[in-house]
């Protein structure tokens, strides 16, 4: 059987003017990977790595300057890239659910939360306004909202910051979904809601028997959510597998200096942080992009950026630590 | 070791209305805390957001005024100081903020903005203060380089250090951090984590460092204090804190941590605000630790 979403050499551009001078940054660098039917893949990264455009460029939410350039993206064995606006329109929202990192941007504020939940019914047209309303508040009932038929009638600010975010993925599951896209759910809140809204994603992924791709840099939430993990450095895929595999047995210098630089083995001690920045996307080395931070390095990784290999069926990694030289 | 902090029943309270004429309600933002630290160590003040770890911090230096208690640094009745004897005061405390995009002038050089405080205060020539400066961005991790640039022109983990160079050109005894890596990357986090620790450890400094990080708090802080709802619920060896908290809250904030290892047992505990006491004092459970319970 088909993976339900399978991303294929996805490349994703923006142009840009610096200086006055025109140029292509490639935020998403042919990255490839699935996602299976109930599986959830955690894709991790830092700030401007590109998991947040692989998400966007999935749902076709990339805007202009912004387009994807290259590569493919089946789900439900359908391409998406070659979706009109319209055709995409019936997968978003219905067959693809999105959480936003900021659940006080991501909701309308002069809307109620009970319209904003049965909307996409509505413009799916699998329920009309009046069965809408009645759907939303069964929705905020399965996201453990207290008082449910009272809360639809609420507004945004209302809400706190782990309500409105429950009341988010009500409105993101409204269609039952195969597939839930999460953005950072949980990376505006406080650690015991943050916890809270954890256990709502896997009961509702156990209920709708969804398929999650939970974008993230907490590897915590990683570990305690993801089947598998992606990581993604500069816009490409360095290392990929089961998150018991890659959490315990790193293979690439960043996934293992990412692990080594959280506190908690040796209170008082320094921690090993990884040196340098990461580099500006519209100025990349030609080779690897993690060279000038790695440890490993040796001269070969800034001629050429090595391809994937894989060290098992399941674990792959981008990194001439693992590709015999010559 | 001599206590360089000390905090006693510090309240603050914010008046608000929910409409333009209806009756101001009362939030006691800060409600009752009291803490000492010795000279040399790193305090932890941790807690959620709305627990008045932010709003003790800001006190202390008066940023914002506290509405009653004392805090006694040093031999200096902070809280007692008239304006000018605040502004001397000052010299020798100094914060460092959480959002390192909004608390730097856009406008200046990022020379300048590590200068600006000898300048205020009047300390040494120019060119005294320019090798000053110079001194400092070495002692951050900055290149000379940068001097001239502007904070646009660095990234966050660069413009920490920044923060970090102005708070420490006055070379204060005190440091207060309010979530000076929060906003970092994680690869970044660790950098500006260590800087801290080497600081600390050359120039003597004593820091209180507020953050939600319990991780981070763990790793970095001696003594740590939990806030919840504007009191400390328990406070004592972070270690001890940490092995065995006394306190529900505390329990609960532990549990909520996830743990970057696959497959670890979650049991998480819930904190029931309702079913707690919350009004219950400060007593002592074990040596040097303290729970409200």
């Amino acid at each position: 059987m088909n993976p339900l979403l399978d991303v294929r050499g996805l490349t994703t551009e923006f142009a840009v003017t610096r200086k006055g001078v025109a140029g292509v940054v490639r935020a998403v660098d042919h990255v490839s990977f699935h996602v299976d039917r109930g599986e959830t893949l955690g894709l991790v990264g830092e700030s401007g790595c590109g998991k947040s455009v692989t998400a966007f460029s999935i749902v076709g939410l990339v805007q202009p300057p912004g387009r994807i350039t290259a590569g493919s993206i089946h789900f439900e064995d359908r391409d998406l890239t070659g979706l009109n606006q319209t055709q995409m329109q019936q997968v978003r929202g219905a067959r693809i659910g999105f959480v936003f990192q900021e659940p006080m941007t991501a909701l309308n504020p002069v809307f109620t939360i009970g319209d904003q939940i049965g909307e996409s019914l509505v413009v799916h047209g699998l329920a009309s306004r009046a069965a809408a309303r009645a759907k939303a508040v069964e929705l905020l009932e399965a996201v453990r909202i207290p008082e449910p038929a009272r809360r639809a009638r609420d507004y945004p600010h209302q809400l706190s910051g782990g309500m409105r975010q429950r009341a988010l993925i009500a409105a993101a599951i409204s269609c039952r979904p195969a597939l839930l896209i999460a953005d950072e759910p949980t990376t505006a809140l406080d650690v015991t809601i943050q916890a809270e809204i954890l256990d709502l994603l896997r009961q509702m992924r156990a209920q709708f028997g969804l398929a999650m791709l939970l974008i993230t840099h907490d590897l915590g939430v990683v570990a305690q959510m993801a089947d598998r993990v992606a990581v993604m450095y500069a816009g490409r895929l360095v290392e990929e597998g089961s998150t018991a595999t890659v959490l315990s047995s790193p293979a690439h210098p960043y996934t293992r200096g990412l692990l080594a630089s959280l506190p908690g083995s040796a209170p008082g001690t320094r921690l090993a942080a990884i040196p340098g920045t990461v580099p500006d996307l519209a100025a990349l080395p030609p080779g690897c992009a993690f060279a000038p931070r790695c440890g490993d390095r040796e001269s070969r990784c800034d001629a050429e950026a090595p391809s994937p290999s894989a060290l098992s069926a399941t674990h792959h990694v981008r990194c001439y630590l693992h590709v015999k030289a010559g | 070791m001599m206590p360089l902090v000390e905090v006693r029943d510090l309240v603050k309270t914010f008046s608000r209305r929910a409409m333009p004429f209806s009756r101001p309600t009362v939030v006691r933002a800060v409600d009752g805390v009291s803490f000492v630290v010795s000279e040399g160590e790193t305090f932890g003040l941790v807690g959620e957001s709305g627990s008045g770890k932010t709003t003790t911090g800001r006190c202390m230096l008066r940023l914002i005024e506290p509405t009653s208690g004392r805090f006694v640094f040093g031999d200096k009745d902070v809280f007692a100081l008239n304006a000018a004897d605040l502004r001397a005061a000052r010299r020798d405390m100094q914060m460092v903020f959480q959002d390192p995009y909004a608390s730097l002038n856009p406008r200046m050089r990022a020379g300048a903005i590590v200068e600006e405080g000898l300048v205020i205060h009047g300390i040494g020539t120019r060119q005294e203060r320019r090798d000053r400066v110079r001194e400092l961005f070495t002692l951050v991790g900055l290149d000379h380089g940068q001097l001239e640039r502007y904070p646009h022109e660095f990234s966050g983990g660069q413009r920490q250090r920044i923060g970090l160079a102005r708070a420490l050109a006055l070379r204060p005894s005190l440091l207060v951090a309010d979530e000076p890596v929060s906003a970092l990357d994680v690869s970044i986090q660790a950098q500006i984590i260590n800087l801290f620790m080497d600081l600390q450890q050359a120039l003597a400094l004593t820091l209180v460092f507020i953050a939600h990080d319990l991780r981070l708090v763990r790793h970095l802080c001696t003594r740590v204090a939990v806030m919840y709802r504007g009191r400390i619920v328990e406070t004592g060896r972070t270690e001890d804190v940490f092995r065995e908290p006394a306190h529900p809250y505390t329990r609960a904030l532990l549990s909520a941590v996830p743990t970057p290892i696959a497959g670890a047992a979650t049991a998480r505990v819930v904190f029931d605000a309702a079913a707690s006491n919350l009004d219950a004092p400060l007593r002592t459970v074990a040596p040097g630790h303290d729970a409200a319970i």
